[in-house]
């Protein structure tokens, strides 16, 4: 495992594609810094190049897959997922890291999303939680917060909003962490975490768009956006995202019935409704059967009925 | 070989197994799901996987994902499941997967007649995505045909690395008859980089004499790029780029398309002197046979094309039928045009469109077609082979 912290050139050299550089995102777009996070991760781990593979969806965290010197699929609207699952199932040992968008992956790819959770596939799913359709121009997502303004709620949001964190536990998820391009290590320490944890794992990752969230609800400069991070984000849980079990649970985890699925982690995220807090860190980890694993285990008894 | 009595659906399952299918998502729908199960029973045995997804476009998802780990892959469905998966379809002919795509048809449109056969998704799987490409559909009439087309089917899918259609219909889907299963089938795998991997002139798209690029697994090292949008040679998105796409949808239509006598597929009876032809393919092709014996058998100079290869249509063949070209050495070795060409389907009109334009007006061209969930019986395509001849 490498442990020497990169030089950020070093790491672009290493891991972008330098042809396509420099980026199309706007000017103080979160992205970059959740891309920057992601190639961190992935080189404190040590992970080799060639069997780290990107599924990415449509929007602008889509327009990742020109950069990543990976092998990367750039796939369709909403479905990364499904096609990371059939390559996850096809070749158990590729490490598959999805990069997906808040209305990509909880909209027209929420079937997908609760599904993967559901089966506990070993994936892990980086959600660029912006609040807003920023490639479209601005129009409001399953994550646009009510009463916020975009450019198809132009009186203000009047539907509820998913949180991703919620959803992705509620639907089977084993671990689940959020963090912001403000809090930029924490977010690099629970990608690390995520890509190390053996099931389904939904790193929720709020990224700002000064362009179009930002500018229709008057939020200032990026910089503005980030320290909006800094002053709304409440650390909670194990402080990090790869030491779920040694930092211990808020103590929840009794309430757990069948055995496999006892959470190692779990914060009250209820505690926050309503307060304008949100929390971050390592919010849900738990191990139970993953899908590979399970599946190999039915292709050993097969295998050995047919002989 | 191995004598088995088989639905057809099962035959489909043989097949594929046979060419080398290790991976198969799907979700229930009748009348296709006899494939799904024969897949989940037996994959696992042979180190292959099966995965029953959340919806037909996670299926048809998972397949291309699959198979851009280097395993070959299909999934299976019928109409209104195929009308779900156009989306992903055209990922797969965009990014150039290799895959096969079942429809065992049944009468729509919507839900329509779940249980019972129609020839329909003719069309739809011919242009059933958004946008250009060539598209490749064969269509089996028996048992016999479903295996022998499913592995023909993975074999063109890894040759020309692009969806590649199994229109089976309710009816041969559901029979059982007996089949011979050989030892071994004649398997076709994707050519892989013959650069190794970290060469610099690696270009993912490049598309080599014939069109069709090498194609690297997924984790071998190549680090390159499937792009479902437009994309330059090197897999590089280029979609505000007018030269990359006119050159990437030349390629996809022409990869295909300028293959069509390679791809074609079929079997003919009577037709060196027939005064009417019939043109059929799938169940219609059975009862078009019949036909033909009681017509022969009243004097009357009948014939049948039975068509294996759907897409590209073999319009090769239609001009072999009037006595010219190529193919008329086979089909009419003493030259001459048929009187009318019926074209016998369980649909309003599909392939007639086809055939009427490759005929050009040398012969009377009448669609024989319902779609009311019954197929077309002998008696019913014999007086109309007596009203056109």
């Amino acid at each position: 495992m490498a442990t020497a912290i990169m030089h950020a050139k070093d790491l672009r050299e290493k891991y972008l594609v330098g042809r396509n550089l420099p980026t199309i995102w706007c000017s103080g777009c979160g992205i970059g810094t959740v891309i920057s996070a992601t190639m961190r991760a992935i080189e404190r781990l040590g992970l080799a190049q060639q069997e780290t593979v990107f599924c990415i969806g449509i929007g602008c965290s889509g327009y990742s897959s020109r950069y990543v010197n990976f092998d990367a699929t750039h796939t369709l609207h909403g479905r990364a997922l499904p096609v990371a699952t059939g390559m996850k199932l096809a070749n158990p040992k590729l490490k598959v890291i999805v990069l997906t968008g808040d209305g990509d992956s909880m909209a027209i790819g929420g079937n997908h999303f609760i599904h993967a959770a559901r089966r506990n596939i070993d994936l892990t799913t980086i959600i660029f939680n912006n609040g807003i359709y920023g490639m479209t121009g601005g129009q409001y997502s399953p994550a646009t917060p009510f009463g916020a303004l975009s450019t198809t709620s132009p009186y203000g949001m009047i539907e509820g909003d998913f949180d991703a964190a919620k959803l992705a536990i509620a639907a089977g998820a084993t671990y689940v962490a959020r963090s912001s391009t403000y809090h930029a290590q924490q977010l690099t320490d629970i990608i690390a975490g995520a890509i190390t944890h053996p099931g389904f794992s939904v790193v929720d990752a709020l990224c700002q768009c000064p362009n179009h969230f930002g500018r229709l609800n008057k939020q200032g400069t990026a910089a503005a956006m980030m320290r909006g991070y800094r002053d709304q984000c409440v650390r909670v849980g194990p402080t990090d995202g790869t030491a779920g079990e040694a930092a211990g649970a808020t103590g929840e985890s009794a309430g757990a019935t069948d055995g496999g699925s006892m959470p190692v982690a779990r914060v009250d995220l209820d505690r926050y409704e309503g307060t304008g807090r949100i929390p971050i860190g390592l919010l849900y980890k738990a191990i139970r059967p993953e899908l590979t694993a399970e599946y190999a285990k039915v292709r050993e008894a097969t295998e050995a009925s047919e002989a | 070989m191995t004598r088995r009595l088989l639905l057809g659906n099962e035959a489909i399952g043989e097949g594929a197994l046979a060419a080398g299918v290790r991976f198969f998502a799907g979700y229930p729908i009748t009348p296709a799901t006899e494939i799904a199960e024969f897949m989940a029973r037996r994959l696992p045995a042979v180190d292959g996987t099966f995965i029953q997804m959340e919806d037909e476009i996670g299926s048809m998802c998972a397949v291309v994902g699959a198979s851009l780990a280097g395993v070959k892959a299909m999934t299976a469905s019928s109409g209104p499941g195929l009308s779900l998966k156009q989306e992903a379809i055209g990922m797969a002919a965009m990014q150039e997967v290799p895959c096969v795509v079942v429809d065992v048809m049944r009468v729509g449109p919507s839900t329509g007649m779940a249980t019972l056969p129609a020839q329909q998704d003719v069309m739809q799987a011919r242009w059933g995505t958004h946008g250009d490409r060539g598209a490749i559909a064969l269509c089996p009439s028996s048992v016999k045909e479903c295996f022998d087309l499913a592995v023909r089917a993975v074999n063109l899918a890894e040759r020309f690395r692009t969806p590649v259609h199994l229109l089976a219909d309710a009816e041969v889907g559901h029979m059982r008859e007996v089949i011979d299963i050989p030892e071994r089938v004649e398997i076709e795998n994707r050519r892989r980089p013959t650069v190794p991997a970290g060469d610099p002139s690696f270009q993912a798209y490049a598309g080599d004499a014939d069109g069709v690029p090498p194609m690297a697994d997924f984790g071998a090292g190549y680090l390159w790029h499937a792009e479902a949008s437009t994309h330059n040679a090197r897999g590089d998105l280029a979609s505000t780029d007018h030269v990359a796409a006119a050159a990437l949808n030349r390629r996809l239509i022409d990869k295909v398309n300028q293959k069509a006598k390679e791809i074609t597929f079929y079997s003919e009876r009577r037709l060196d002197d027939a005064e009417v032809v019939i043109v059929s393919y799938g169940v219609s092709a059975r009862g078009a046979a019949e036909a033909v014996e009681m017509a022969r058998a009243e004097g009357i100079k009948a014939g049948l094309l039975t068509l294996q290869t759907i897409w590209p249509f073999p319009a090769h063949l239609i001009e072999g039928l009037m006595g010219e070209g190529e193919a008329a050495a086979k089909l009419r070795p003493q030259g001459g045009c048929p009187k009318a060409v019926l074209v016998a389907e369980l649909n309003a009109g599909q392939v007639v469109i086809e055939v009427d334009r490759a005929v050009r007006g040398r012969a009377s061209v009448e669609l024989v077609g319902r779609h009311d969930g019954r197929i077309l019986a002998p008696a019913d395509i014999l007086a109309r082979i007596k009203e056109v001849r």
